[in-house]
Protein backbone atom coordinates (compact mmCIF):
# COMPACT_ATOMS: atom_id res chain seq x y z
CA UNK A 1 0.00 0.00 0.00
CA UNK A 2 2.79 2.40 0.81
CA UNK A 3 4.20 2.28 -2.71
CA UNK A 4 0.79 3.13 -4.15
CA UNK A 5 0.60 6.12 -1.87
CA UNK A 6 4.08 7.24 -2.78
CA UNK A 7 3.28 6.81 -6.48
CA UNK A 8 0.14 8.88 -6.05
CA UNK A 9 2.16 11.50 -4.24
CA UNK A 10 4.75 11.62 -7.02
CA UNK A 11 2.13 11.93 -9.74
CA UNK A 12 0.39 14.61 -7.72
CA UNK A 13 3.53 16.65 -7.43
CA UNK A 14 4.02 16.38 -11.21
CA UNK A 15 0.71 18.06 -12.04
CA UNK A 16 1.83 21.60 -11.13
CA UNK A 17 4.89 21.19 -13.35
CA UNK A 18 2.81 19.96 -16.27
CA UNK A 19 0.43 22.93 -16.03
CA UNK A 20 3.30 25.40 -15.63
CA UNK A 21 5.15 23.93 -18.63
CA UNK A 22 2.02 24.10 -20.77
CA UNK A 23 1.59 27.79 -20.01
CA UNK A 24 5.33 28.45 -20.41
CA UNK A 25 5.02 26.88 -23.86
CA UNK A 26 1.98 29.04 -24.72
CA UNK A 27 3.81 32.14 -23.49
CA UNK A 28 7.06 31.49 -25.35
CA UNK A 29 6.00 29.71 -28.53
CA UNK A 30 4.94 32.83 -30.49
CA UNK A 31 8.09 34.72 -29.52
CA UNK A 32 10.48 31.89 -30.33
CA UNK A 33 8.67 31.25 -33.62
CA UNK A 34 9.28 34.86 -34.72
CA UNK A 35 12.94 34.78 -33.60
CA UNK A 36 13.87 31.59 -35.47
CA UNK A 37 11.99 32.46 -38.65
CA UNK A 38 13.60 35.88 -38.91
CA UNK A 39 16.86 34.10 -39.80
CA UNK A 40 15.39 31.96 -42.59
CA UNK A 41 14.75 32.50 -46.26
CA UNK A 42 11.23 33.09 -47.46
CA UNK A 43 10.63 29.56 -48.65
CA UNK A 44 11.68 28.02 -45.36
CA UNK A 45 9.47 30.43 -43.42
CA UNK A 46 6.44 28.91 -45.11
CA UNK A 47 7.61 25.34 -45.64
CA UNK A 48 9.14 24.59 -42.27
CA UNK A 49 8.10 27.31 -39.85
CA UNK A 50 8.76 25.21 -36.74
CA UNK A 51 12.37 24.32 -37.51
CA UNK A 52 15.33 26.46 -36.52
CA UNK A 53 17.37 27.86 -39.41
CA UNK A 54 19.81 25.40 -40.97
CA UNK A 55 22.87 26.11 -43.10
CA UNK A 56 20.65 25.83 -46.18
CA UNK A 57 17.78 27.97 -45.03
CA UNK A 58 19.76 30.61 -43.16
CA UNK A 59 19.24 34.09 -44.54
CA UNK A 60 19.64 37.66 -43.38
CA UNK A 61 17.59 39.14 -46.24
CA UNK A 62 15.02 40.54 -43.85
CA UNK A 63 17.61 42.35 -41.77
CA UNK A 64 19.18 43.77 -44.92
CA UNK A 65 15.81 45.21 -46.00
CA UNK A 66 15.16 46.69 -42.57
CA UNK A 67 18.50 48.46 -42.43
CA UNK A 68 18.19 49.63 -46.04
CA UNK A 69 14.69 51.04 -45.76
CA UNK A 70 14.59 52.44 -42.26
CA UNK A 71 16.66 54.28 -39.72
CA UNK A 72 16.48 51.54 -37.14
CA UNK A 73 19.79 52.56 -35.51
CA UNK A 74 18.42 56.09 -35.17
CA UNK A 75 15.16 54.78 -33.69
CA UNK A 76 17.19 52.82 -31.16
CA UNK A 77 19.19 55.89 -30.25
CA UNK A 78 15.98 57.89 -29.83
CA UNK A 79 14.36 55.26 -27.64
CA UNK A 80 17.51 55.03 -25.58
CA UNK A 81 17.75 58.81 -25.09
CA UNK A 82 14.08 59.12 -24.17
CA UNK A 83 14.08 56.13 -21.81
CA UNK A 84 17.33 56.97 -20.04
CA UNK A 85 16.57 60.69 -19.91
CA UNK A 86 13.15 60.13 -18.37
CA UNK A 87 14.53 57.45 -16.09
CA UNK A 88 17.22 59.76 -14.76
CA UNK A 89 14.70 62.54 -14.06
CA UNK A 90 12.19 60.16 -12.50
CA UNK A 91 14.68 58.52 -10.16
CA UNK A 92 16.49 61.72 -9.22
CA UNK A 93 13.56 64.10 -8.69
CA UNK A 94 11.37 61.26 -7.42
CA UNK A 95 13.92 60.25 -4.78
CA UNK A 96 14.22 63.87 -3.64
CA UNK A 97 10.46 64.25 -3.25
CA UNK A 98 10.12 60.85 -1.60
CA UNK A 99 12.86 61.78 0.85
CA UNK A 100 11.13 65.04 1.77
CA UNK A 101 7.84 63.20 2.37
CA UNK A 102 9.42 60.39 4.36
CA UNK A 103 11.87 62.42 6.42
CA UNK A 104 10.28 65.71 7.37
CA UNK A 105 7.13 66.31 9.35
CA UNK A 106 6.07 69.56 7.70
CA UNK A 107 2.70 71.18 7.30
CA UNK A 108 0.94 69.78 4.24
CA UNK A 109 2.99 66.57 4.16
CA UNK A 110 -0.13 64.39 3.90
CA UNK A 111 -1.61 66.65 1.25
CA UNK A 112 1.54 66.58 -0.88
CA UNK A 113 1.74 62.80 -0.50
CA UNK A 114 -1.83 62.39 -1.73
CA UNK A 115 -1.40 64.98 -4.49
CA UNK A 116 1.68 63.25 -5.86
CA UNK A 117 -0.03 59.84 -5.60
CA UNK A 118 -3.10 60.88 -7.65
CA UNK A 119 -1.38 59.93 -10.87
CA UNK A 120 -1.10 56.27 -9.83
CA UNK A 121 -4.78 55.70 -10.55
CA UNK A 122 -5.49 58.25 -13.31
CA UNK A 123 -4.07 57.36 -16.72
CA UNK A 124 -2.01 60.29 -18.04
CA UNK A 125 -3.40 59.59 -21.51
CA UNK A 126 -6.68 61.21 -20.52
CA UNK A 127 -4.91 64.57 -20.55
CA UNK A 128 -3.48 64.10 -24.02
CA UNK A 129 -5.48 66.89 -25.71
CA UNK A 130 -4.01 69.45 -23.34
CA UNK A 131 -0.57 67.85 -23.29
CA UNK A 132 -0.44 68.24 -27.07
CA UNK A 133 -1.48 71.92 -26.79
CA UNK A 134 1.12 72.51 -24.11
CA UNK A 135 3.83 70.89 -26.19
CA UNK A 136 2.78 72.94 -29.24
CA UNK A 137 2.85 76.14 -27.17
CA UNK A 138 6.32 75.29 -25.87
CA UNK A 139 7.45 74.58 -29.47
CA UNK A 140 8.49 71.10 -28.44
CA UNK A 141 6.55 69.11 -31.07
CA UNK A 142 8.75 66.45 -32.66
CA UNK A 143 11.41 66.72 -30.00
CA UNK A 144 12.63 64.05 -27.64
CA UNK A 145 12.46 66.58 -24.80
CA UNK A 146 8.65 66.57 -25.00
CA UNK A 147 8.59 62.79 -24.60
CA UNK A 148 11.10 62.87 -21.73
CA UNK A 149 9.03 65.44 -19.81
CA UNK A 150 5.73 63.61 -20.31
CA UNK A 151 7.21 60.25 -19.31
CA UNK A 152 8.80 61.84 -16.26
CA UNK A 153 5.39 63.08 -15.14
CA UNK A 154 3.95 59.63 -15.90
CA UNK A 155 6.58 57.74 -13.89
CA UNK A 156 6.85 60.02 -10.86
CA UNK A 157 3.72 59.12 -8.84
CA UNK A 158 4.47 55.40 -8.43
CA UNK A 159 8.20 56.05 -7.96
CA UNK A 160 7.62 58.56 -5.17
CA UNK A 161 5.07 56.27 -3.55
CA UNK A 162 7.40 53.25 -3.51
CA UNK A 163 10.63 55.06 -2.59
CA UNK A 164 8.85 56.78 0.27
CA UNK A 165 8.09 53.41 1.88
CA UNK A 166 11.70 52.35 1.63
CA UNK A 167 13.13 55.64 2.84
CA UNK A 168 11.03 55.40 6.00
CA UNK A 169 12.96 52.25 6.88
CA UNK A 170 16.39 53.89 6.79
CA UNK A 171 17.61 53.90 10.40
CA UNK A 172 17.40 57.24 12.15
CA UNK A 173 20.71 56.71 13.92
CA UNK A 174 22.57 57.06 10.64
CA UNK A 175 20.98 60.37 9.75
CA UNK A 176 21.24 61.74 13.28
CA UNK A 177 24.89 60.82 13.52
CA UNK A 178 25.53 62.79 10.33
CA UNK A 179 23.54 65.73 11.68
CA UNK A 180 25.61 65.72 14.84
CA UNK A 181 28.69 65.84 12.64
CA UNK A 182 27.31 69.01 11.12
CA UNK A 183 26.16 67.65 7.73
CA UNK A 184 23.39 69.70 6.10
CA UNK A 185 20.14 68.15 4.86
CA UNK A 186 21.32 67.84 1.25
CA UNK A 187 24.41 65.95 2.34
CA UNK A 188 22.23 63.59 4.40
CA UNK A 189 20.04 62.92 1.35
CA UNK A 190 23.18 61.81 -0.52
CA UNK A 191 24.01 59.51 2.37
CA UNK A 192 20.51 57.99 2.41
CA UNK A 193 20.22 57.50 -1.37
CA UNK A 194 22.74 54.62 -1.66
CA UNK A 195 21.01 52.71 1.14
CA UNK A 196 17.79 52.42 -0.90
CA UNK A 197 19.64 51.30 -4.02
CA UNK A 198 17.72 48.01 -4.37
CA UNK A 199 14.41 49.91 -4.35
CA UNK A 200 15.75 52.39 -6.89
CA UNK A 201 16.80 49.54 -9.17
CA UNK A 202 13.35 47.97 -8.94
CA UNK A 203 11.64 51.27 -9.66
CA UNK A 204 14.01 51.86 -12.57
CA UNK A 205 13.11 48.59 -14.29
CA UNK A 206 9.41 49.20 -13.63
CA UNK A 207 9.31 52.66 -15.13
CA UNK A 208 11.62 51.88 -18.02
CA UNK A 209 9.59 49.16 -19.69
CA UNK A 210 6.33 51.10 -20.27
CA UNK A 211 8.35 54.06 -21.57
CA UNK A 212 10.34 51.95 -24.03
CA UNK A 213 7.19 50.14 -25.19
CA UNK A 214 4.86 53.14 -25.48
CA UNK A 215 3.22 53.90 -28.82
CA UNK A 216 0.70 56.59 -27.80
CA UNK A 217 2.91 59.58 -27.02
CA UNK A 218 5.50 59.10 -29.80
CA UNK A 219 2.59 58.80 -32.25
CA UNK A 220 1.01 62.04 -31.05
CA UNK A 221 3.90 64.20 -29.86
CA UNK A 222 6.89 63.12 -31.94
CA UNK A 223 5.87 61.28 -35.12
CA UNK A 224 8.63 62.89 -37.25
CA UNK A 225 11.22 60.66 -38.90
CA UNK A 226 14.07 62.12 -36.83
CA UNK A 227 12.39 61.53 -33.47
CA UNK A 228 10.72 58.16 -34.04
CA UNK A 229 11.23 55.67 -31.24
CA UNK A 230 11.70 51.95 -31.89
CA UNK A 231 8.09 51.15 -31.04
CA UNK A 232 6.69 53.79 -33.39
CA UNK A 233 9.32 53.07 -36.06
CA UNK A 234 8.50 49.37 -35.98
CA UNK A 235 4.77 50.12 -36.10
CA UNK A 236 5.09 52.35 -39.18
CA UNK A 237 7.55 50.04 -40.93
CA UNK A 238 5.48 46.91 -40.23
CA UNK A 239 2.39 48.66 -41.56
CA UNK A 240 4.14 49.40 -44.85
CA UNK A 241 5.88 46.07 -45.35
CA UNK A 242 3.12 43.67 -44.37
CA UNK A 243 3.75 41.49 -47.39
CA UNK A 244 7.54 41.24 -46.99
CA UNK A 245 7.65 38.42 -44.44
CA UNK A 246 11.43 38.43 -44.01
CA UNK A 247 11.47 42.14 -43.28
CA UNK A 248 8.50 41.91 -40.91
CA UNK A 249 10.01 39.06 -38.91
CA UNK A 250 13.41 40.77 -38.76
CA UNK A 251 12.06 44.09 -37.61
CA UNK A 252 9.96 42.36 -34.94
CA UNK A 253 13.07 40.57 -33.74
CA UNK A 254 15.13 43.77 -33.75
CA UNK A 255 12.48 45.55 -31.71
CA UNK A 256 12.26 42.69 -29.21
CA UNK A 257 15.91 41.85 -28.66
CA UNK A 258 16.97 44.80 -26.48
CA UNK A 259 14.09 44.23 -24.08
CA UNK A 260 14.72 40.48 -24.03
CA UNK A 261 18.40 40.99 -23.19
CA UNK A 262 17.60 43.49 -20.46
CA UNK A 263 14.93 41.18 -19.10
CA UNK A 264 17.27 38.21 -18.95
CA UNK A 265 19.80 40.31 -17.03
CA UNK A 266 17.34 41.94 -14.64
CA UNK A 267 14.52 39.42 -14.35
CA UNK A 268 15.47 38.30 -10.84
CA UNK A 269 15.67 41.87 -9.62
CA UNK A 270 12.39 42.75 -11.27
CA UNK A 271 10.45 39.76 -10.01
CA UNK A 272 11.82 40.19 -6.51
CA UNK A 273 10.71 43.81 -6.64
CA UNK A 274 7.26 42.89 -7.94
CA UNK A 275 6.70 40.39 -5.19
CA UNK A 276 8.32 42.49 -2.44
CA UNK A 277 6.01 45.40 -3.12
CA UNK A 278 3.01 43.81 -1.50
CA UNK A 279 4.82 41.85 1.19
CA UNK A 280 5.18 43.78 4.35
CA UNK B 1 19.55 60.10 20.75
CA UNK B 2 15.87 60.51 21.44
CA UNK B 3 16.21 64.28 21.51
CA UNK B 4 18.30 64.46 18.40
CA UNK B 5 15.73 62.51 16.42
CA UNK B 6 12.95 64.77 17.65
CA UNK B 7 14.92 67.76 16.44
CA UNK B 8 15.16 66.22 12.97
CA UNK B 9 11.40 65.99 12.59
CA UNK B 10 10.48 69.22 14.34
CA UNK B 11 7.84 71.49 12.80
CA UNK B 12 9.40 74.68 11.52
CA UNK B 13 8.08 77.36 9.20
CA UNK B 14 8.87 75.71 5.88
CA UNK B 15 12.62 75.19 5.70
CA UNK B 16 14.05 75.81 2.26
CA UNK B 17 15.54 72.34 1.86
CA UNK B 18 12.06 70.76 1.90
CA UNK B 19 11.02 73.09 -0.91
CA UNK B 20 14.16 72.24 -2.86
CA UNK B 21 13.52 68.51 -2.46
CA UNK B 22 9.87 68.71 -3.50
CA UNK B 23 10.01 71.35 -6.20
CA UNK B 24 11.45 69.62 -9.30
CA UNK B 25 9.14 66.59 -9.14
CA UNK B 26 6.10 68.70 -8.26
CA UNK B 27 6.69 71.13 -11.13
CA UNK B 28 7.09 68.47 -13.86
CA UNK B 29 4.21 66.41 -12.47
CA UNK B 30 1.88 69.40 -12.15
CA UNK B 31 2.74 70.75 -15.59
CA UNK B 32 2.51 67.54 -17.59
CA UNK B 33 0.00 65.50 -15.65
CA UNK B 34 -2.29 67.46 -13.34
CA UNK B 35 -2.62 70.62 -15.43
CA UNK B 36 -3.43 68.69 -18.65
CA UNK B 37 -6.00 66.58 -16.83
CA UNK B 38 -7.73 69.61 -15.29
CA UNK B 39 -7.47 71.51 -18.57
CA UNK B 40 -9.07 68.58 -20.42
CA UNK B 41 -11.98 68.64 -18.00
CA UNK B 42 -12.33 72.38 -18.67
CA UNK B 43 -12.09 71.97 -22.45
CA UNK B 44 -14.96 69.51 -22.40
CA UNK B 45 -17.23 72.48 -21.66
CA UNK B 46 -16.05 74.47 -24.68
CA UNK B 47 -16.56 74.29 -28.44
CA UNK B 48 -14.60 75.84 -31.29
CA UNK B 49 -15.88 79.34 -32.09
CA UNK B 50 -14.86 81.45 -35.07
CA UNK B 51 -11.22 82.31 -35.78
CA UNK B 52 -9.49 79.80 -33.55
CA UNK B 53 -11.32 80.88 -30.41
CA UNK B 54 -13.22 78.61 -28.07
CA UNK B 55 -16.57 79.44 -26.56
CA UNK B 56 -18.20 78.11 -23.42
CA UNK B 57 -21.08 75.78 -24.23
CA UNK B 58 -21.83 74.17 -20.89
CA UNK B 59 -22.69 70.50 -21.12
CA UNK B 60 -23.61 70.71 -24.80
CA UNK B 61 -20.70 68.44 -25.81
CA UNK B 62 -21.92 65.72 -23.46
CA UNK B 63 -25.46 66.03 -24.80
CA UNK B 64 -24.09 65.70 -28.34
CA UNK B 65 -21.96 62.70 -27.40
CA UNK B 66 -24.86 60.87 -25.77
CA UNK B 67 -27.72 61.78 -28.09
CA UNK B 68 -26.48 62.94 -31.50
CA UNK B 69 -27.12 60.30 -34.14
CA UNK B 70 -23.57 60.50 -35.47
CA UNK B 71 -21.81 60.45 -32.08
CA UNK B 72 -24.08 58.34 -29.94
CA UNK B 73 -23.65 54.95 -31.67
CA UNK B 74 -19.86 55.35 -31.67
CA UNK B 75 -19.77 56.26 -27.99
CA UNK B 76 -22.04 53.47 -26.78
CA UNK B 77 -20.36 51.01 -29.13
CA UNK B 78 -16.89 51.87 -27.81
CA UNK B 79 -18.09 51.75 -24.21
CA UNK B 80 -19.79 48.40 -24.70
CA UNK B 81 -16.70 46.95 -26.38
CA UNK B 82 -14.50 48.33 -23.62
CA UNK B 83 -16.62 46.59 -21.00
CA UNK B 84 -16.52 43.33 -22.96
CA UNK B 85 -12.74 43.77 -23.18
CA UNK B 86 -12.64 44.30 -19.41
CA UNK B 87 -14.89 41.35 -18.58
CA UNK B 88 -12.78 38.95 -20.63
CA UNK B 89 -9.67 40.21 -18.85
CA UNK B 90 -11.29 40.05 -15.43
CA UNK B 91 -12.47 36.48 -15.95
CA UNK B 92 -9.86 34.78 -18.12
CA UNK B 93 -6.69 36.71 -17.29
CA UNK B 94 -7.25 36.80 -13.56
CA UNK B 95 -8.35 33.16 -13.22
CA UNK B 96 -5.38 31.83 -15.18
CA UNK B 97 -3.13 34.26 -13.27
CA UNK B 98 -4.52 32.95 -9.98
CA UNK B 99 -4.07 29.32 -11.06
CA UNK B 100 -0.44 29.90 -12.07
CA UNK B 101 0.27 31.84 -8.88
CA UNK B 102 -1.30 29.10 -6.76
CA UNK B 103 0.95 26.51 -8.43
CA UNK B 104 4.05 28.70 -8.18
CA UNK B 105 3.49 29.28 -4.48
CA UNK B 106 3.21 25.57 -3.61
CA UNK B 107 5.81 24.77 -1.01
CA UNK B 108 8.78 22.79 -2.25
CA UNK B 109 8.14 23.51 -5.95
CA UNK B 110 11.38 23.08 -7.87
CA UNK B 111 12.45 25.58 -10.51
CA UNK B 112 10.03 28.29 -9.37
CA UNK B 113 12.42 31.05 -10.38
CA UNK B 114 12.72 29.75 -13.94
CA UNK B 115 8.94 29.42 -14.32
CA UNK B 116 8.40 32.95 -13.05
CA UNK B 117 10.95 34.35 -15.49
CA UNK B 118 9.48 32.48 -18.46
CA UNK B 119 5.84 33.14 -17.65
CA UNK B 120 6.37 36.85 -17.13
CA UNK B 121 8.30 37.38 -20.37
CA UNK B 122 5.43 38.37 -22.73
CA UNK B 123 4.38 41.08 -20.29
CA UNK B 124 7.69 42.88 -20.90
CA UNK B 125 7.27 43.24 -24.65
CA UNK B 126 5.69 46.12 -26.49
CA UNK B 127 1.99 45.74 -27.30
CA UNK B 128 2.82 46.74 -30.88
CA UNK B 129 5.19 43.80 -31.25
CA UNK B 130 2.72 41.41 -29.61
CA UNK B 131 -0.04 42.61 -31.91
CA UNK B 132 2.01 41.94 -35.04
CA UNK B 133 3.27 38.59 -33.77
CA UNK B 134 -0.27 37.34 -33.25
CA UNK B 135 -1.40 38.82 -36.54
CA UNK B 136 1.25 36.65 -38.23
CA UNK B 137 0.39 33.57 -36.20
CA UNK B 138 -3.33 33.92 -36.89
CA UNK B 139 -2.75 34.68 -40.55
CA UNK B 140 -4.30 32.03 -42.81
CA UNK B 141 -1.36 32.64 -45.17
CA UNK B 142 1.20 31.30 -42.73
CA UNK B 143 -1.22 28.81 -41.24
CA UNK B 144 0.43 28.42 -37.85
CA UNK B 145 -2.78 28.68 -35.82
CA UNK B 146 -4.51 26.28 -38.19
CA UNK B 147 -1.65 23.77 -37.81
CA UNK B 148 -1.77 23.97 -34.05
CA UNK B 149 -5.51 23.49 -33.97
CA UNK B 150 -5.04 20.54 -36.29
CA UNK B 151 -2.89 18.91 -33.61
CA UNK B 152 -5.94 18.68 -31.38
CA UNK B 153 -8.27 17.86 -34.26
CA UNK B 154 -9.93 21.23 -34.47
CA UNK B 155 -8.48 22.58 -37.72
CA UNK B 156 -11.93 22.99 -39.26
CA UNK B 157 -12.89 25.55 -36.62
CA UNK B 158 -10.09 27.86 -37.68
CA UNK B 159 -11.08 31.13 -39.31
CA UNK B 160 -9.69 34.59 -40.02
CA UNK B 161 -10.81 35.68 -36.58
CA UNK B 162 -9.26 39.16 -36.63
CA UNK B 163 -11.13 39.99 -39.81
CA UNK B 164 -14.60 38.96 -38.70
CA UNK B 165 -16.97 41.27 -36.91
CA UNK B 166 -18.19 38.59 -34.55
CA UNK B 167 -14.82 37.35 -33.36
CA UNK B 168 -12.31 40.21 -33.72
CA UNK B 169 -12.89 41.75 -30.30
CA UNK B 170 -12.76 38.44 -28.46
CA UNK B 171 -9.59 37.46 -30.30
CA UNK B 172 -7.92 40.76 -29.44
CA UNK B 173 -9.00 40.46 -25.81
CA UNK B 174 -7.46 37.01 -25.60
CA UNK B 175 -4.21 38.25 -27.18
CA UNK B 176 -4.13 40.98 -24.55
CA UNK B 177 -4.90 38.43 -21.82
CA UNK B 178 -2.02 36.30 -23.08
CA UNK B 179 0.34 39.26 -22.78
CA UNK B 180 -0.74 40.71 -19.43
CA UNK B 181 -1.31 37.52 -17.45
CA UNK B 182 2.04 38.10 -15.72
CA UNK B 183 0.73 41.03 -13.69
CA UNK B 184 -2.10 39.26 -11.79
CA UNK B 185 0.11 36.19 -11.54
CA UNK B 186 2.83 38.13 -9.74
CA UNK B 187 0.44 40.06 -7.48
CA UNK B 188 -1.37 36.88 -6.46
CA UNK B 189 1.93 35.09 -6.02
CA UNK B 190 3.25 37.82 -3.72
CA UNK B 191 0.09 37.65 -1.61
CA UNK B 192 0.16 33.86 -1.45
CA UNK B 193 3.77 33.56 -0.31
CA UNK B 194 3.15 36.06 2.47
CA UNK B 195 0.72 33.65 4.16
CA UNK B 196 2.50 32.22 7.24
CA UNK B 197 3.67 28.63 6.91
CA UNK B 198 2.26 27.65 10.31
CA UNK B 199 -1.28 28.17 9.04
CA UNK B 200 -0.79 25.80 6.10
CA UNK B 201 1.17 23.40 8.28
CA UNK B 202 -1.68 23.19 10.78
CA UNK B 203 -4.19 22.48 8.01
CA UNK B 204 -1.95 19.74 6.60
CA UNK B 205 -1.74 18.13 10.01
CA UNK B 206 -5.53 18.20 10.18
CA UNK B 207 -5.54 16.22 6.95
CA UNK B 208 -6.62 18.95 4.52
CA UNK B 209 -5.73 18.53 0.83
CA UNK B 210 -3.89 21.21 -1.18
CA UNK B 211 -7.16 21.94 -2.99
CA UNK B 212 -9.06 22.36 0.26
CA UNK B 213 -6.30 24.48 1.77
CA UNK B 214 -6.34 26.78 -1.24
CA UNK B 215 -10.07 27.50 -1.19
CA UNK B 216 -10.66 27.43 2.56
CA UNK B 217 -7.53 29.19 3.81
CA UNK B 218 -5.45 30.85 1.12
CA UNK B 219 -8.16 32.33 -1.10
CA UNK B 220 -10.05 34.14 1.69
CA UNK B 221 -6.74 35.57 2.89
CA UNK B 222 -5.85 37.03 -0.51
CA UNK B 223 -9.30 38.53 -1.23
CA UNK B 224 -7.91 42.08 -0.81
CA UNK B 225 -5.43 41.31 -3.61
CA UNK B 226 -8.28 40.08 -5.81
CA UNK B 227 -9.82 43.53 -5.40
CA UNK B 228 -6.58 45.30 -6.26
CA UNK B 229 -6.12 43.13 -9.34
CA UNK B 230 -9.69 43.82 -10.49
CA UNK B 231 -9.38 47.59 -10.13
CA UNK B 232 -5.98 47.60 -11.86
CA UNK B 233 -7.49 45.57 -14.71
CA UNK B 234 -10.41 48.00 -14.93
CA UNK B 235 -8.28 51.15 -15.09
CA UNK B 236 -5.76 49.46 -17.39
CA UNK B 237 -8.43 48.60 -19.93
CA UNK B 238 -9.28 52.24 -20.48
CA UNK B 239 -5.62 52.75 -21.36
CA UNK B 240 -5.79 50.10 -24.06
CA UNK B 241 -5.21 51.51 -27.52
CA UNK B 242 -1.92 50.24 -28.94
CA UNK B 243 -3.14 46.72 -29.68
CA UNK B 244 -6.29 47.77 -31.56
CA UNK B 245 -4.50 50.57 -33.42
CA UNK B 246 -1.71 48.21 -34.48
CA UNK B 247 -3.77 45.28 -35.65
CA UNK B 248 -7.05 46.87 -36.79
CA UNK B 249 -6.02 50.41 -37.66
CA UNK B 250 -7.42 53.72 -36.52
CA UNK B 251 -10.98 52.83 -37.56
CA UNK B 252 -10.95 49.78 -35.27
CA UNK B 253 -12.44 47.53 -37.94
CA UNK B 254 -14.16 45.50 -39.14
CA UNK B 255 -17.03 47.98 -38.99
CA UNK B 256 -15.98 49.46 -35.60
CA UNK B 257 -16.44 46.07 -33.94
CA UNK B 258 -13.15 46.47 -32.03
CA UNK B 259 -13.55 50.18 -31.26
CA UNK B 260 -12.84 50.90 -27.61
CA UNK B 261 -12.68 54.18 -25.69
CA UNK B 262 -8.94 54.59 -26.39
CA UNK B 263 -9.29 54.37 -30.19
CA UNK B 264 -12.48 56.46 -30.17
CA UNK B 265 -10.71 59.16 -28.13
CA UNK B 266 -7.67 59.14 -30.44
CA UNK B 267 -9.76 59.32 -33.63
CA UNK B 268 -11.86 62.14 -32.29
CA UNK B 269 -9.19 64.52 -31.05
CA UNK B 270 -6.43 63.70 -33.51
CA UNK B 271 -8.50 63.16 -36.62
CA UNK B 272 -8.11 60.41 -39.20
CA UNK B 273 -7.51 60.39 -42.90
CA UNK B 274 -9.71 63.21 -44.25
CA UNK B 275 -11.47 64.13 -41.06
CA UNK B 276 -9.93 66.86 -38.94
CA UNK B 277 -9.44 66.39 -35.23
CA UNK B 278 -11.85 67.91 -32.76
CA UNK B 279 -9.98 68.71 -29.52
CA UNK B 280 -12.98 69.78 -27.47
CA UNK B 281 -14.98 66.68 -28.33
CA UNK B 282 -11.82 64.69 -27.60
CA UNK B 283 -11.63 66.33 -24.19
CA UNK B 284 -15.29 65.45 -23.68
CA UNK B 285 -14.58 61.78 -24.34
CA UNK B 286 -11.56 61.93 -22.01
CA UNK B 287 -13.79 63.43 -19.32
CA UNK B 288 -16.32 60.63 -19.79
CA UNK B 289 -13.50 58.10 -19.45
CA UNK B 290 -12.34 59.89 -16.32
CA UNK B 291 -15.84 59.68 -14.83
CA UNK B 292 -16.21 56.00 -15.75
CA UNK B 293 -12.85 55.22 -14.11
CA UNK B 294 -13.88 57.26 -11.07
CA UNK B 295 -17.11 55.28 -10.68
CA UNK B 296 -15.13 52.04 -10.83
CA UNK B 297 -12.60 53.23 -8.26
CA UNK B 298 -15.39 54.40 -5.93
CA UNK B 299 -17.21 51.08 -6.23
CA UNK B 300 -13.94 49.37 -5.37
CA UNK B 301 -13.20 51.64 -2.39
CA UNK B 302 -16.66 51.56 -0.84
CA UNK B 303 -18.21 48.38 -2.21
CA UNK B 304 -15.28 45.99 -2.03
CA UNK B 305 -12.51 47.20 0.21
CA UNK B 306 -14.82 48.01 3.11
CA UNK B 307 -16.60 44.69 3.01
CA UNK B 308 -13.60 42.46 2.57
CA UNK B 309 -11.86 41.67 5.81
CA UNK B 310 -8.13 42.22 5.68
CA UNK B 311 -6.30 39.85 7.98
CA UNK B 312 -3.11 41.13 9.55
CA UNK B 313 -0.62 38.33 8.97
Amino acid sequence: MTWINSLRYKLGSLVPHIVLWIWAFIALFPIVLILINSFKDRRAIFRAPYLPPTAETFSLDGYATVFERTNFPLYFANSLIVTLGALFLIVFTGAMAAYALAEYDFKGNTFMGLYLALGIMIPIRLGTVSILRLVVAMKLVDTLVALILVYTAMGLPLTIFILQQFMRQVPKEMKDAARVDGANEYRIFWLVLPTVRPAVATVAVFTMIPIWNDLWFPLILAPGEKTKTVTLGAQVFLGQFVSDWNAVLSSLTLAMVPVLILYIIFSRQLIRGLTAGTVK
Amino acid sequence: MQQASKKGRSRKAFPTHIVVFLLPATVVYTMFMIYPLVDSLRLSLFAPGGGGTEVFVGIQNFVTLLTDELWQPRFWGALKNNFAFFLIHALVQNSIGLLLAALLSLRGLRGGGIYRTLLFLPTMLSVVIIGFIWQLILSPLWGIAEDLMGLVGMAEYFGPWLGKEGSALITLSLISVWQWIGIPMMLFYAALISIPDELIEAAHVDGATNWGIFWRIKFPLILPTVGIVLILTYVGNFNAFDLIYTTQGVLAGPNFSTDIMGTFFYRTFFGQQLQLGNPTMGATIATMMFLIILVGVLIYLFGWQRRVTTYEL
